[in-house]
């Protein structure tokens, strides 16, 4: 904790995030780019709805998406009375609406689910988005069963011209509950509960030998934490008009973990940059190729085995080396460790691709990669493929062996120096 | 008559059917500084265990300034007063010394479980941590992981955030295990004086601390308590002499 009066990197990280969300739909323009920045700042909420638990409370839950899901049913039961004229809530407020339900089930279930931490906790959890995802399909008359149920997030007159009905309304509705969100969140750790979950996390037992009630602090963080997942889950209401048994079920539970995981557990802003990658993968990706949950979970993988601390931690790993100046003398390794990465990624690529394509029924099995066409039912593909693919990991290898001796070098030249 | 700050009528404590501790009655004066001493396996750990809340007592009652507190929570009897420090340094290991000690004060502190105040904010429990910081000898580490402190800073550390919430009864368990001679010496000074006007009841293996330090003695022997008495009375008790402090002079005449 520092005492400056005025926080200035704070204040300026804080200013940019938010021209960054203002900025956004002008840079990347066109109706796809705004889909995805939609889903990216939706995700963002979730994403870090979920860090509170994983990487602030030490709690892996296998059933996150209950509460966004359920925040997103009630929203869209609102929303529909609304539309039959039953009240009116305004809009921009129906976020706050998701918000609330997505808290009275973490109240409802995360009472049952903390009870106990660990790998006990991760199993509760699991069996309660096992639980609700079977009841929203055995109540179809609230839950519309797996076909769902469809809204339309346009009701009452448009207020100051704004009606909600255009994409680019809904970014900026999307965009200002995720910055507030961010800001909430981030507050939250700074507060005794945040710190004691911390506290929890690391060292229940001594927790409870300084007065705190370990369970407490896991049901309060829970709680907090499903009413951001259910905020971000009326968000994904409103933005595509339709909440589906899929919005409670375990593949998004699944998605959450790995997005915040990849971006990076321990830091506030790690399942930030996870929850961008993450969309990127799902939504670009998905439409250049079938096999793009492959690429993902090869890349979560990685991430898992190489860097447990994510993209966060390997962008932070580099500032006491850039702030010593030293950083050129990484540049060449690391661009050629990318090259080699590339050229490997090229092979894999080419032989995951040609798999897909034999798997498919009746397609062609004719495929153009970078301009050259090929038959995945004749050899030599398969050889240069994977010719491709072992050369490059071979480079890799090396390449990232020259990395790892020059970072350790600057490492210890730079502790001796701290001495 | 003057009131006793814990008070064990006949705990019993058994694992399964091993029974480690057989029907101990201990009276703590409220302001004392008691040693517990033993040799090893004669329960002296698991009888800080039974009164702390960290296990479950098998039979009998643990009393804290009169009320009962048999197999309370660890939480509940922490507030009640109560604070403990551990044989394993216990300490947590991702943060800061600061943060470390600020994790004792601030259920004391009156923060409970509040998400609405800014923990930077809050002044008393800033004071109160840098004061026990200042205590402890920690003051210039304030920012270092605990995990990279030096030994005897951590265990500087484990008695910090036992001590942080201002507890009136403190349970130290072996403070001096590990140390060298001048650290064990700072230790006892230390422990001197944050138990001014506390009441003090710890576990230890180095006689000399025991001796120096502690008003009142009691041996422990096998899960019973063999005696009770002043630092004199003890070293002149001969069923002491045989079943243990012989023992230990016969192993360091050896040694």
């Amino acid at each position: 904790m520092k005492y400056a009066p005025l926080n200035l990197g704070r204040w300026i990280l804080w200013s940019a995030t938010a021209l960054l969300f203002l900025a956004a739909p002008q840079v990347f323009k066109g109706g796809f780019a705004l889909t995805m920045l939609t889903q990216m700042g939706t995700l963002i909420l979730f994403a870090l709805s979920y860090n509170m638990l994983l990487g602030q409370g030490g709690m892996l839950s296998f059933g996150h998406a209950v509460y966004s899901g359920l925040g997103a049913y009630v929203t869209v039961h609102v929303l529909n009375l609304m539309g039959k004229g039953a009240f009116y809530v305004p809009v921009p407020l129906l976020p706050l609406v998701g918000g609330l339900a997505g808290l009275f089930f973490g109240v409802l279930f995360g009472y049952v689910t903390t009870k106990r931490a660990g790998t006990t906790f991760a199993l509760i959890s699991l069996g309660v988005g096992e639980m609700v995802f079977a009841c929203v399909l055995m109540f179809p008359g609230f839950f519309g069963g797996e076909a769902g149920i469809s809204t339309n997030r346009v009701v009452g007159k448009p207020f100051l011209g704004v009606s909600f009905g255009p994409a680019i309304q809904v970014y900026y509705l999307v965009a200002v509950w995720c910055f507030l969100g961010m800001a909430a969140m981030f507050a939250l750790t700074q507060t005794p509960l945040g710190r004691m979950a911390n506290a929890v996390r690391d060292n229940p037992e001594r927790a409870e030998f300084v007065g705190y009630n370990t369970q407490h602090v896991r049901f309060l963080q829970l709680v907090l934490s499903s009413f951001f997942a259910g905020v971000s889950g009326a968000l994904s209401c409103l933005n595509f008009e339709i909440v589906s048994a899929e919005n409670v079920s375990a593949i998004r539970s699944g998605g959450v973990l790995l997005a915040t995981f990849i971006g990076g557990v321990p830091f506030f802003f790690g399942p930030i940059l996870g929850a961008i990658v993450f969309v990127f993968f799902i939504v670009a990706l998905s439409g250049f190729t079938k096999a793009w949950l492959l690429y993902l979970g090869l890349f979560f993988v990685l991430m898992v085995v190489y860097a447990p601390g994510g993209m966060a931690s390997l962008i932070l790993m580099q500032f006491p080396v850039m702030r010593a100046g030293r950083w050129r003398e990484l540049l060449v390794p690391y661009a050629l460790a990318a090259l080699a990465a590339l050229v490997a990624l090229a092979g894999l690529i080419g032989l995951v691709e040609m798999v897909y394509r034999l798997s498919e029924q009746g397609a062609s099995t004719v495929l153009t990669l970078l301009g050259i066409s090929f038959d995945a039912r004749s050899a030599p593909p398969w050889l240069a493929f994977a010719a491709v693919l072992g050369a490059g990991l071979a480079a890799l290898r090396s390449a990232a062996r020259r990395v790892g001796e020059r970072w350790g070098a600057i490492q210890l030249e730079l502790q001796a120096k701290a001495q | 008559m003057m009131q006793n700050a814990i008070e064990l009528q006949e705990v019993h404590k058994s694992f399964g059917t091993t029974k480690i501790i057989h029907g101990v009655s201990l009276a703590i004066h409220d302001g004392e500084r008691h040693a517990i001493i033993g040799p090893n396996g004669a329960g002296k750990s698991t009888l800080f265990n039974l009164i702390s809340g960290r296990y479950e007592v098998s039979a009998g009652r643990v009393l804290l300034h009169g009320a009962d507190i048999t197999n309370l929570r660890p939480f509940e009897i922490n507030r009640q007063g109560l604070s403990r420090s551990f044989q394993v340094t216990n300490i947590f290991h991702n943060m800061s010394v600061f943060e470390n000690i600020r994790c004792g004060v601030l259920w004391s502190a009156g923060s409970r479980y509040s998400f609405w105040h800014r923990v930077g904010g809050l002044k008393d429990v800033r004071l109160r941590a840098e004061e026990v910081m200042e205590r402890i000898g920690l003051a210039r580490r304030r920012n270092v992981p605990a995990g990279t402190l030096t030994y005897a800073e951590q265990r500087a550390l484990e008695i910090g955030v036992t001590i942080a919430g201002g507890a009136s009864v403190i349970l130290l368990d072996e403070p001096t295990s590990g140390m060298s001679r001048t650290e064990t010496a700072q230790v006892v000074e230390l422990v001197r004086s944050i138990t001014q006007g506390k009441t003090l009841v710890m576990v230890e293996h180095d006689m000399g601390v025991v001796f120096g330090l502690a008003d009142r003695i009691s041996v422990l022997v096998y899960g019973e308590v063999l005696a009770t008495g002043t630092p004199e009375e003890i070293r002149g008790n001969p069923a002491v002499q045989e079943a243990y402090l012989g023992a230990l002079h016969k192993e360091t005449a050896s040694a």
